[in-house]
């Protein structure tokens, strides 16, 4: 038995936020990626709840173009620590006509999430979706609550926010409105990395360097293979490359690295110069396309 | 996490134009916060308005409206790091119609910084700011003197300005060592993580070597033990079968194994038999820990009630008083009902008496039928339950409510309980 505890304070606080979603909502679910951020979470809600298991499921919104890599430790993490697994899957909105799959050079399936988790959320009935986004990720998500109110359609509404004091959560809805609650606001990158490394927790091969066939557009490093759309006189070539976010294939470039344990993933955070939705071409659409994909439901 | 690195929240405030985000910009470019691409976005757009310098607000203003209009709406959290500390910013709006924002991101800060235009000195809104910062006890504030490169970094400017903010503090519950006066220019990197050359006047630290002084448990006001109940753990498995577990935050002071505790509202006293922290046990926990205990007793104790050591009993009535900052359109009338949340917990409430409305520029109060939109006021109520509070001057998070209206759900006012 160790002596004293001296909090981490900003995991004391998520621990407490998640607590609060658990405590105020009849039908939470944790929106889980595969990525850092929400393997993060599932730590931040083990700690919540010990000896108890987490109270509740966790949702992944698969777009079918995800890293296998990303998959299979999502299945092993499920398994290991026993928790409920939900998939919903964007080739069947795909299939009902729901949402038109983007053609061209840049086609990607990663705003056609949107739909395919508000239909999640309508047939589960979910009220409270916990997600693993940061404020400092990007600038729109800076503005959002910890408790982020959506509309029955899903929509947000950032002119008009409920006011958060302290750190007091008014989760208060009505049927068919539902919550983003978003448990590590306030960690930075670095934040979960470090977390990731004191904590030792595990994560996904292709946030560590390793040999992988890419080719080079607009500065970036784009993987290649069958879901991201390739003109003829791209070459591909093989190079030591690491991810620093996982999304969808499609929207998530890859960085030069030499980066294997975690040791070498923080050294290499803190001298980065380019920030981690740097690599996110999906933000590099227009200078609001987060805060517009926010707008209609993207969580 | 870096467990040996502190953590300071600051809050920014000051009125339109006078280059909070320019300073915040200024911070961030210094302690290399701002990577290259948000650097190369920020010039593109600069460049796009056709403006010959580094629009540093276009990386906090995140919204569409914001960028349109050029002014803040809504709260941002910006992050930065030194060697030896996290900083979370919130940068708030300076427009008066968003004061409401302002009491948003600065309620959860230590620090205020205070902007005043070197040009301007102190205005309207610089009396509404600090007011707020009084009100909120945020522990510290820092009056930023920016745009000394436009008055030629005079000193007598400098002392002009600190001279009536002085005034200022005097009407205040501030003491003097709780105000730190800094002449900068935020668009110039003057003082703020760089000695100025233009203003050898000036001897006292930089903003940034200032904040890195701030110690956080210098910042904290509670010594007494508040522990609400914010969810009970029951496992149920054969491992943990008869574990029934309290779970919640520390507020202030410390816990321990073996401490006598009472029960509230059932006045029920037990000890504690564990405390845990994940997978682990520890003897003692301080405050701002999210822990689970266990009783030496079978109790009855549930979310909203609270435990704290024996002799140290907070409060507990069903009338109280507090001043009220409204922060909804709808406006708080007498006889109207809410939903009054205190920490974890929740009871009725129903507006017995307005008492006065304050005016925030220091000069008294008024009488007044209701509080509007960013009305400050003195507030009586009475409350369907007891609750267990202190005054907001010694415990924060035990001194302070929100109500929520019992038919939208919004959050329409905070208070800060005597």
């Amino acid at each position: 038995m160790s002596n004293l505890l001296i909090p981490n304070p900003k995991e004391a606080e998520s621990i407490h936020i998640i607590r609060e979603v658990a405590a105020q909502f009849e039908r939470p679910v944790l929106l889980f990626s595969g990525g850092k951020d929400s393997i993060t979470l599932v730590r931040l809600a083990q700690k919540a709840f010990y000896p108890a298991k987490i109270p509740f499921p966790l949702l992944h919104v698969d777009t079918g173009h995800n890293f296998p890599e990303t998959i299979e430790f999502r299945d092993k993490l499920v398994e290991e620590l026993g928790l409920e697994l939900i998939v919903r899957n964007v080739q069947d909105s795909i299939d009902q006509g729901k949402v038109r799959e983007e053609r061209g050079r840049y086609s990607s399936r990663n705003s056609l999430q949107t739909t395919t988790l508000l239909d999640a959320i309508e047939e589960l009935k979910f009220d409270a979706c916990i997600g693993g986004a940061r404020r400092d990720e990007e600038k729109a998500r800076a503005k959002e609550r910890v408790f982020s109110v959506r509309d029955d359609f899903g929509q947000w509404d950032e002119k008009n926010q409920r006011p958060e004091l302290f750190d007091m959560l008014n989760g208060k809805i009505h049927l068919g409105q539902n919550v983003r609650c978003f448990p590590i606001s306030n960690w930075t990158e670095l934040d979960v990395w470090e977390y990731i490394k004191t904590e030792n927790i595990e994560i996904p091969s292709i946030y560590f360097a390793h040999k992988r066939e890419v080719f080079f557009r607009d500065g970036m490093i784009w993987t290649a293979n069958e879901h991201v759309f390739r003109e003829e006189n791209e070459e591909v070539v093989e190079k030591m490359v690491r991810f620093r976010t996982v999304g969808d294939m499609t929207c998530t470039a890859a960085v030069l690295s030499e980066a294997v344990s975690l040791d070498d993933v923080v050294g290499e955070i803190r001298e980065s110069t380019i920030s981690e939705r740097g690599a996110r071409i999906d933000d590099k659409r227009s200078e609001a396309a987060m805060e517009t994909r926010k707008k209609v439901g993207y969580f | 996490m870096s467990e040996n690195r502190k953590l300071i929240k600051i809050a920014t405030a000051g009125s339109v134009d006078d280059g909070k985000s320019t300073l915040i910009g200024r911070l961030l470019y210094d302690t290399k916060s701002l990577t290259t691409d948000k650097i190369e976005a920020i010039e593109r757009s600069s460049k796009q308005r056709g403006y010959d310098y580094l629009d540093f607000s276009l990386a906090t203003d995140g919204l569409v409206a914001e960028r349109e209009q050029g002014i803040t709406i809504d709260v941002a959290h910006i992050y930065f790091n030194t060697d030896k500390t996290n900083f979370i910013v919130a940068d708030t709006p300076g427009h008066v119609e968003y004061t409401r924002n302002m009491v948003t991101g600065a309620s959860t800060s230590q620090v205020a910084i205070i902007l005043i235009d070197a040009r301007k000195g102190v205005i309207e809104q610089t009396y509404r700011h600090f007011f707020i910062a009084n009100l909120l006890r945020i522990s510290h504030v820092v009056v930023a003197i920016n745009k000394m490169d436009l008055v030629d970094y005079e000193e007598d400017v400098y002392l002009k300005i600190k001279a009536d903010f002085d005034e200022l503090v005097e009407k205040s519950d501030f003491s003097e060592d709780q105000i730190t006066f800094i002449p900068v220019s935020a668009l110039k990197g003057e003082n703020i993580a760089r000695q100025s050359e233009e203003m050898p006047w000036y001897v006292g630290n930089t903003l940034l070597d200032h904040l890195e002084v701030l110690e956080t448990s210098d910042l904290e006001l509670s010594t007494v033990a508040r522990f609400p109940i914010q969810y009970v753990i029951r496992p149920k498995t054969e491992a943990f079968h008869d574990f029934r577990g309290f779970s919640g935050m520390l507020y202030g002071g410390n816990l321990k194994v073996g401490d006598e505790v009472t029960l509230l509202p059932s006045l029920n006293t037990s000890k504690i038999k564990s405390i845990h922290y994940f997978d682990q046990e520890v003897q003692e926990a301080t405050q701002g820990s999210s822990i689970t205990l266990t009783l030496e007793t079978e109790v009855d104790l549930s979310r909203g009630d609270m435990l704290v050591k024996s002799g140290e009993l907070p409060t507990s009535q069903k009338q109280i008083a507090a001043t009220i900052c409204q922060v909804n359109n709808k406006a708080l009338t007498v006889g109207q009902k809410y939903i009054l949340q205190h920490g974890v917990n929740r009871v009725l409430a129903k507006v017995a008496q307005i008492e006065s409305k304050i005016q925030t520029d220091f000069s008294g109060s008024e009488e007044a039928d209701s509080l509007k939109l960013n009305d400050i006021g003195r507030v009586h109520f009475r409350l369907s339950n007891p609750i267990h509070y202190d005054s907001y001057n010694s415990n924060k998070s035990n001194g302070s409510f929100i109500l929520i209206d019992e038919a939208e759900y919004d959050t329409v006012s905070v208070g800060f309980i005597d």
